[in-house]
């Protein structure tokens, strides 16, 4: 039988690891991958709290969830590529347009 | 047999997360993470939710994963620069540093809170017909607007990718 408890470490772990790439990584690319990560642990914790609980309430968390990473998905890349189509780089850093 | 089986998708999971955050190659890092989202749905399918499970494997690792690895193919992204040098060793350090506290903090919190054995799964526990029936009886609304969401979503990417620029 697994245990619940490490089931929730190893998503805290993998959240931290999104954190920590989101923090350091520079193309815009790569930070939305390590934001799908984030989302990721979060949805392994629902499911795991789903079977602590028994109810199919934290499944349809998950389930919009989904929906909403692939619409993140579509529109993040979607910036990702005008900005591309404007600077000619996804390096978060050379993107300062709004700085003042 | 569970056990086996969890360790050996923890290690799985925890390594191709790695690869992602410290790959330099963002193609790499693709790859590396559709591997974690299957592994991810081996844990869905461990703790009885079967239907996630495969909802992830087709569109987490399927859809979105096409996606982010053809606009990556599409813009054809040359190897990443190392991280800032501008903010220098102290953002380095720092960001680790500050994700480490916050996982301490919740990884005890979480360890303190949470039973050690899972109860036996309820009836029907993440089979299609119990969460479709759910989604569209009690979570109707949120159904709705989430399918607005997509919408929202398709048509803004559109108009996005298709203005001109100055």
């Amino acid at each position: 039988m697994i245990d619940p408890r490490l089931v929730l470490i190893l998503s805290t772990v993998l959240f931290a690891l999104g954190a920590v790439g989101v923090l350091l990584r520079r193309g815009a690319i790569s930070i939305l991958m390590c934001v799908e990560l984030m989302l990721n642990a979060a949805n392994l914790a629902f499911i795991t709290f789903a079977r602590l609980r028994g109810g199919p309430e934290a499944q349809i968390y998950v389930f919009f969830v989904m929906t909403l990473a692939a619409a993140e998905a579509a529109a993040g890349l979607a910036i990702v590529i005008a900005l591309f189509r404007l600077k000619g780089t996804t390096d978060v850093d050379e993107i300062n347009l709004l700085k003042w | 047999m569970d056990a086996f089986a969890f360790y050996v998708l923890a290690l799985l999971t925890v390594a191709s997360a790695l690869v992602v955050v410290t790959h330099r190659n963002p193609v790499v890092s693709a790859v590396a993470l559709a591997f974690n989202l299957v592994s991810i749905a081996g844990f869905y399918v461990l703790l009885g939710a079967q239907f996630i499970g495969l909802l992830q494997v087709l569109v987490y690792a399927g859809a979105i994963m096409v996606l982010i690895l053809f606009v990556i193919m599409l813009l054809n992204l040359a190897e990443e620069l190392p991280p800032v040098k501008v903010a220098g060793t102290f953002q380095r350090v720092l960001a680790p540093a500050a994700t480490l506290t916050f996982a301490v903090v919740l990884g005890r919190a979480l360890w303190r809170d949470t039973p050690a054995t899972l109860p036996p799964a309820s009836e029907g526990f993440g089979t299609a017909a119990v969460l479709g029936r759910e989604l569209f009886t009690r979570y109707y609304y949120p159904f709705e607007v989430i399918s607005l969401l997509l919408v929202v979503a398709m048509v803004g990417a559109v108009l996005l990718a298709k203005r001109k620029l100055t």
